[in-house]
């Protein structure tokens, strides 16, 4: 048998491929998402709003792969530009998050 | 190793989501994000599938230089567009990647071009098609936030077969991407999606921009997972998923404090008919009592307990600092003050909070709807400053009114209500404001700042 054929039988074996173990986590997440989203206080909504956005820019580990090869080609122009925007979100989104985190103050 | 790292990543990222519960806790949650932000872009340089740095820092450094610029010279006042602005580009990174990944799907170990796995191709279309709505849609708030485009709902007759006829028709591009598997379907594809997505925020009033900007933050959360599907990879899943959620509890909460349906917040038009409607309900002339900063000043100082009611207003005159050194005038005299904030005063979730933040007010003063409602009864003085419909007294009880159910800040109940305003004219819900007329109403009219600075003089 090959060896892709071992790992399907496999997987199938133990439950599904590669589209469930994804699916299965993305459920799990979102169920974490959900209790921790809850407990995050209402004054802090606008901080979880811009935490969120950079954190949503670590799509740019997709970039970073499409702009990794030596060539020069249409995927990786594409991959370059989306790595630049997303630095953008990245490091605007945390120090904004950051600003706003260090006015809330208790003052004595 | 590659997956262990990411997943550490991902670790980081629900620390610092988990962080934010508390101010005291925040700063660190958000060194947890950047840490794990950081371990991911690493771990990802580090990979054998990168092997030309030369770009690459390039393209880091120039985005990097543009964000920080723009983060650390934004107006607090202009944060919600400065969020819309930023979505729109999470948005257009993932229409980019999945592109790439389109074209060069070696990469990505989903197949050859021309022939990608059917499971790889619908979770990259349905990626993209998010991310071509996140972008344009984003856009079109950003430009009614900035005031570039009307805040008002624009509505045409046919847009809601329009817009079905648009989904439809994406659906049957899907359907032949995965047949064909050619570029000109992907790319129209992508042309459809950033039509719907602009012409879906069109039609929603400015009102409801904190619904639109936390479904947008949502909608980038999912074109993250859906690219996450497409590339095999968790730690976008994981991540696109929490921000996913994230954004949809948003929605939900400011949805519920408006007492509105989502679907008839997205459906749009909100403001438009009731301005028609209300102008009318408003009925015979009645007459408001206006006073002065000084009677204001007088009836401030006099009082045991001051509750202020911020909104939009004093967003949209920075009168934030004003408000703080009146607030602090008025504790050395003695006056026990407070902060009331609803959840969708402003114009996006939490707005207020950080306005008052960035003036200095201790977070320990500041009180959500449902902590403090009970107090106004029990208060001398509230000093409503540029907020307007969270107050009508018609969502309590007037059934006919469109704002009918919607929780509201009972500022009525205290023995006098202070009201910072330009005129009589109705707030962005378009109905007019019994309270203006009550007896215990005294209207303070003129800029939000102008009046406030005026009282701290008078103090």
């Amino acid at each position: 048998m090959q060896p892709e054929m071992i790992q399907q039988a496999a997987s199938a074996a133990c439950g599904g491929g590669a589209f469930m173990t994804a699916f299965s986590v993305f459920v799990l997440a979102v169920f974490v998402g959900y209790y921790v989203v809850w407990s995050v206080t209402p004054a802090l909504h606008s901080p979880l709003m811009s935490v969120t956005n950079a954190i949503s820019s670590v799509i740019i580990v997709g970039a970073l792969v499409a702009a990794g090869p030596a060539l020069m080609n249409t995927s990786k122009t594409l991959g370059l530009c989306a790595v630049a925007l997303a630095a953008v979100n990245i490091f605007g989104g945390f120090i904004v998050t950051q600003r706003m985190l260090q006015m809330f103050k208790k003052r004595k | 190793m590659t997956a262990f790292l990411y997943l550490a990543a991902s670790v980081c990222f629900i620390l610092a989501l988990r962080g934010l519960s508390s101010p005291v806790t925040a700063r660190k949650g958000n060194m947890f994000a950047i840490f794990g932000m950081a371990l991911a872009i690493g771990t990802t340089l580090a990979s054998p599938h990168v092997q030309s740095y030369g770009m690459i820092i390039t393209a880091l450094m120039a985005g990097g230089i543009v964000g920080t610029v723009i983060a650390l010279k934004i107006k607090m006042t202009a944060l919600p567009q400065l969020v819309a602005a930023f979505h729109s580009l999470v948005g257009l990174a993932a229409v980019l990647v999945a592109a790439a990944a389109f074209y060069a799907p070696e990469a990505y170990g989903i197949g050859v071009q021309g022939n990608i796995a059917t499971a790889s191709l619908v979770e990259m279309s349905l990626g993209v098609a998010i991310g071509a709505i996140t972008f344009t849609g984003s856009l079109i708030a950003f430009g009614k936030l900035q005031e570039l485009i009307t805040g008002k709902p624009l509505v045409f007759p046919g847009q809601h077969p329009l817009n079905a006829l648009l989904g439809l028709a994406l659906a049957g591009l899907i359907a032949a991407l995965i047949m064909a598997q050619s570029a000109a379907l992907f790319w129209l594809i992508v042309a459809v999606s950033l039509l719907l997505g602009a012409l879906l925020i069109l039609p929603i009033g400015g009102a409801d921009m904190p619904v639109v900007i936390s479904m947008l933050n949502s909608y980038s959360g999912w074109a993250a997972c859906g690219i996450g599907f497409t590339l095999h990879n968790t730690l976008l899943v994981i991540t696109g998923a929490l921000v996913g959620s994230s954004g949809a509890i948003l929605s939900y909460i400011m949805c519920k404090a408006m007492n509105r349906g989502f679907l008839s917040v997205m459906l749009g038009g909100f403001g438009a008919e009731a301005a028609k409607g209300g102008g009318k309900a408003a009925g015979p002339k009645k007459s408001a009592k206006s006073g002065s900063a000084e009677d204001a000043a007088f009836l401030l100082k006099n009082a045991g307990s001051v509750i202020i009611v911020p909104g939009y207003g004093m967003a949209v005159a920075q009168a934030q600092h004003a408000v703080r050194e009146m607030g602090d005038l008025l504790k050395k005299a003695g006056v026990n003050v407070r902060y009331a904030i609803h959840p969708v005063a402003g114009r996006m979730p939490g707005h207020m909070n950080v306005l008052l933040a960035e003036a200095n007010v201790s977070y320990d003063e500041v009180f959500e709807l449902d902590d403090i409602n009970r107090d106004f009864a029990s208060t001398d003085v509230a000093y409503v400053i540029g907020a307007n419909d969270v107050t009508n007294p018609a969502g309590k009880n007037d059934p006919k009114s469109p704002i009918y159910g919607m929780p509201i800040l009972d500022v009525e109940a205290s023995k006098t209500v202070l009201f910072v305003k330009r005129s009589l004219a109705p707030g962005y819900a378009g109905i007019d404001n019994e309270l203006f007329y009550r007896d215990n109403t005294m209207m303070l009219f003129g800029d939000a700042k102008k009046v406030t600075e005026e009282i701290v003089k008078a103090l």
